[in-house]
């Protein structure tokens, strides 16, 4: 029981003491917080700031806030927003320029991003975080907004003990235990009489703020108990994503009926692409002042459900609901492997969530692998 | 990170070039020579690359590099006013400022050419990525075998380079066939899609590359018939063309399937792009 030699045991009401030392270190900590019926992102400072007591019911279509009967910090799934608001953000500024005679130049004067610690990283966000890096700075070019975001962060992951109905990340093998490059992993316990989280680290700045917390070594009961929370919340998984060869069942069942059937649901209304974590699609807008001496470049999320994302000169090139439905899960689950190596799905949940008609990926791959390469009948061809 | 970092390694940033030369073509299309702001020479390109081309306050654009690879102290560009940052691009007055970011993706392989045919089909404003290749074979004249040139326009209105056109089909080794769709009354030459000039053509395909850039059904015949006048698929490269916002693999908007345009092409082989032009809305 070597791995046991890492694990501590923090008290709920020294919680705080892990806030002031990250927050000391000049950390601004981020982390879940209630905010209009959601558990979203944003500055927490003190323990009363964390969605304490709060949990959320989800299904396809559908998310609320309720009462817990305990006092859980972390009682929750995950919410609409992800760690992407602050690495990828909706929006940012590209550049600015001036008019300076017939000429322009470029003022770079992006103030540096402030030293953060995410707090509250669940194991599927964490592989999205893994997901953006290699697309944002693990290919040929790398985005320096991203980079400079990205570079120390400090981050605190929690394990899941409890699932949502709309998760599947033990199909896309992410969670819910948390693997990789997190600082310190908590798993909260909370029961009559008692709260409290065990703790590792998992780098050396995540042990140097251990030491600091000087918490007593979790006992193997303890530790037995925190890994039978975790797996009480794999248990608790009912969906299911079968991956199986899933590149080339979407890549030869291009033309299959559910396609239409889908697009028959779909609103193109983009909310899947804005609440993915992996999602990195954006555009440009050019913005000038009214003397036309000033210029600003800003960068916005974008999607792949508007008509205008595949505009060239003469039309778009996916003018159908169906084919950019197509785009994105195809994208999604087969060909981001081909592009990164990897899926592009960490079976979060927030797409089946936050579809406003209930549409779920998972059943979308069911339904294509129930009845694969069924017809050529449908769009070939057309105009 | 610090201002001069950014501004070294991020490919997101425009340079400032000037304006040297704008020249009318058609009623619609313009070419612009730009020279870099501070002077600076260097650069290179390889036949078939493309920049984003920033116009201050308006927006940016991809365009192919249309220019001499050999003449590096500028960058040329042959831009079809189409749409508002099209027009504020070929607007600019000499002298004014455009942002330059790249060149970025892949170019014609040419150096596959070297002692062998080179067949070159362009369609309308699709001529335009392809003469850097032709300066390369007309400069370089001995490292290579035969140059084919066929082009299609819809007008003769609509031709570019009228004068390099003609000049080209009076060096040796060098044949340049051009029809339009509609010739009108005075037209005395060939009309008809681009690849009714195969006929015409003198090809000997199996020492022969292909390069073709025009609208992707124009390419997706070209080399479906290039395939029957027994062309092998690699050996015919297409220039391909989605949206694109950043050039650099970041903003997702070209991806073609697996493909992104702006880094794995434009520039592809006809047998990797021939399964995915069968598919509509792809």
């Amino acid at each position: 029981m070597t791995e046991r030699v890492n694990q501590y045991v923090l008290e709920s009401r020294d919680f705080q003491q892990l806030l002031d030392a990250l927050i000391k270190r000049g950390y601004q900590v981020l982390g879940p917080a209630v905010r209009d019926g959601a558990i979203v992102y944003d500055v927490v400072e003190s323990l009363s700031d964390l969605p304490i007591g709060w949990t959320d019911e989800q299904e396809t279509g559908r998310y609320r806030l309720r009462r817990r009967n305990d006092e859980a910090l972390f009682g929750y799934v995950v919410g609409p927003q992800s760690w992407k608001k602050y690495l990828h953000p909706a929006e940012v500024r590209l550049l600015t320029a001036e008019r300076s005679g017939r000429t322009f130049r470029i003022l770079n004067n992006e103030p540096a991003p402030p030293r953060r610690a995410f707090l509250g990283v669940r194991a599927c966000e964490l592989a999205a975080i893994a997901v953006q890096d290699r697309v944002l700075e693990g290919d040929r070019y790398r985005d320096p907004i991203y980079a400079a975001r990205r570079e120390g962060i400090f981050i605190v992951a929690v394990n899941c003990t409890q699932a949502a109905p709309t998760c599947f990340c033990t199909s896309m093998g992410t969670g819910p235990r948390v693997r990789g490059a997190y600082d310190l992993a908590l798993t909260e316990l909370v029961g009559p009489g008692k709260h409290e989280f065990v703790i590792e680290a998992g780098s050396d700045a995540g042990a140097e703020v251990l030491a600091e917390l000087a918490p007593s070594a979790a006992s193997e009961a303890l530790c037995r108990e925190a890994e039978a929370a975790v797996e009480r919340a794999a248990s608790q998984i009912q969906r299911r994503l079968d991956t199986t060869g899933i590149r080339d069942l979407l890549y030869t069942n291009f033309d299959h009926l559910r396609w239409d059937n889908v697009a028959q649901r779909c609103l193109a209304c983009a909310n899947c692409t804005m609440v993915c974590p992996t999602c990195f699609c954006t555009t440009v807008e050019d913005v000038s002042d009214v003397t036309g001496t000033h210029a600003e470049r800003w960068r916005k999320w974008d999607s792949c459900f508007s008509q205008n994302f595949s505009y060239i000169h003469g039309g778009s090139v996916r003018s159908s609901a169906k084919s950019r439905y197509r785009q994105w899960m195809t994208h999604k689950l087969a060909s981001w492997i081909d592009q990164f190596g990897n899926s592009g799905c960490v079976g979060c949940g927030r797409c089946i969530t936050w579809c406003p008609v209930g549409i779920d990926i998972t059943e979308e791959v069911r339904a294509i692998r129930e009845s694969p390469a069924s017809s050529k009948e449908s769009s070939h061809g057309k105009p | 990170m610090t201002m001069a970092t950014a501004a070294t390694t991020d490919p997101m940033l425009p340079q400032p070039y000037s304006v040297r030369q704008v020249v009318k073509e058609t009623a619609d299309t313009f070419t612009l020579t730009l020279e870099p702001s501070n002077g600076a020479g260097g650069n290179r390109f390889q036949p078939g690359q493309f920049s984003m081309l920033w116009v201050f306050g308006v927006g940016e654009l991809p365009i192919s590099i249309s220019g001499d690879p050999a003449e590096r102290d500028r960058l040329v560009y042959t831009v079809r006013s189409v749409g508002q940052a099209t027009h504020a691009l070929v607007s600019r007055e000499v002298g004014e400022a455009v942002g330059v970011r790249g060149p970025f993706g892949t170019g014609w392989p040419v150096e596959k050419t070297e002692g062998r045919d080179v067949l070159v089909v362009a369609g309308g404003i699709g001529l335009a990525p392809l003469r850097p290749v032709i300066y390369e074979v007309l400069h370089n004249r001995e490292k290579y075998g035969r140059l084919v040139v066929l082009y299609g326009a819809r007008s003769p209105r609509d031709l570019l380079y009228r004068k390099e056109l003609a000049a080209w089909a009076r060096q040796r080794e060098t044949q340049v066939l051009v029809t339009v769709d509609y010739g009108g009354l005075s037209w005395r030459g060939h009309v008809g899609v681009v690849t009714t000039l195969f006929k015409y053509a003198r090809l000997q395909p199996a020492r022969s590359l292909a390069f073709a850039c025009g609208p992707e059904i124009m390419m997706r015949f070209v080399a479906r018939d290039l395939e029957t006048h027994g062309f092998a698929q690699e050996n015919i490269y297409l220039s391909m063309e989605r949206n694109m916002k950043c050039g650099v693999g970041f903003c997702g908007h070209c991806q073609y399937g697996p493909h992104f345009i702006c880094k794995d092409g434009p520039i592809f082989a006809y047998d990797r792009m021939r399964p995915l032009l069968e598919k509509y809305e792809l």
